[in-house]
């Protein structure tokens, strides 16, 4: 599909750019004129992704994040989040609510959260060579009140 | 203790804690993500692992953002309560950051409650 406009964003898997990461791409999302719990539905499964990244992908060690953000037809927007990080060996075990590798602050509901806050969601990952989620999203159309 | 010099202009810190006879609420404020949680966790962690209160109250009022972090972060402090049995409360969950929060079963787990802001402590 072609896209209307799009942004693309990289940034080194360091945590204090989790919130740069959902803010940057929620600016990007507002000329599709969402309402505000649509905003912060997308903030939210993006933080997720990029924390994902940021804690497994690359654990220990610093790599780039890459986002690339596509505006699509009818309203849809597509954020995908990708690494270089050392992958999921098992990505439908990775997916299943509450399972999680990284102790007892973590829920295990990264993938459950994008998965409820998004319309479309695909996760692609190769151990050793990185993961890349696919996440897709409607926003409603709005009627406007001055016509 | 630290003096509470701050101008307008700043940013409210992420965790303010109070204790008022055995219990320590914690008042959260801005956005939880991992990275925000940590310093937060830190905090309260310090101060209820020499107070032992009774309960902790985890004060969701001024949060704006919270992603499964903060889910994480209020499971995390379930456990560290229960070696003295104590108990946790979130207070002031606000209705945008419901979803998430049930998402998680969290509604089983601790109490959940609204309290009337007493802008006289502010």
């Amino acid at each position: 599909m072609k896209a209307m406009n799009e942004m693309h964003l990289n940034f080194p898997s360091i945590s204090t750019n989790e919130g740069f990461a959902r803010a940057a791409v929620a600016a990007f999302a507002v000329q599709l004129d969402p309402t505000v719990d649509e905003l912060c539905d997308l903030k939210t499964a993006v933080s997720e992704a990029v924390t994902n990244s940021i804690i497994h992908g690359y654990r220990d060690t610093i790599g780039k994040v890459y986002i690339d953000c596509k505006l699509l037809q009818d309203n849809w927007i597509q954020v995908k989040v990708r690494d270089h990080g050392c992958g999921i060996e098992n990505v439908e075990q990775a997916m299943e609510p509450l399972y999680t590798t990284a102790g007892d602050e973590r829920a295990g509901l990264g993938f459950a959260v994008m998965k409820n806050f998004t319309d479309k969601l695909k996760v692609q990952s190769k151990p050793g060579k990185g993961t890349t989620v696919i996440m897709e999203k409607a926003f409603s159309p709005r009627v406007r009140q001055n016509g | 203790m630290e003096a509470e010099e701050k101008t307008e202009t700043q940013e409210k810190r992420p965790v303010r804690l109070l204790l008022h006879e055995d219990t320590l609420t914690a008042l959260l404020a801005g956005e939880i993500d991992h990275h925000s949680a940590r310093e937060i966790r830190e905090a309260i962690d310090m101060t209820a692992m020499r107070v032992r209160p009774a309960q902790l109250v985890l004060d969701f009022g001024d949060v704006r953002f919270m992603d499964s972090s903060g889910v994480g972060l209020i499971l995390g402090r379930c456990k560290i309560m229960e070696m003295w049995q104590g108990h946790v409360a979130v207070q002031n969950m606000p209705p945008k950051l419901e979803r998430i929060v049930s998402m998680a079963g969290l509604h089983d787990l601790c109490e959940f409650r609204k309290v009337e802001k007493d802008e006289s402590n502010e």
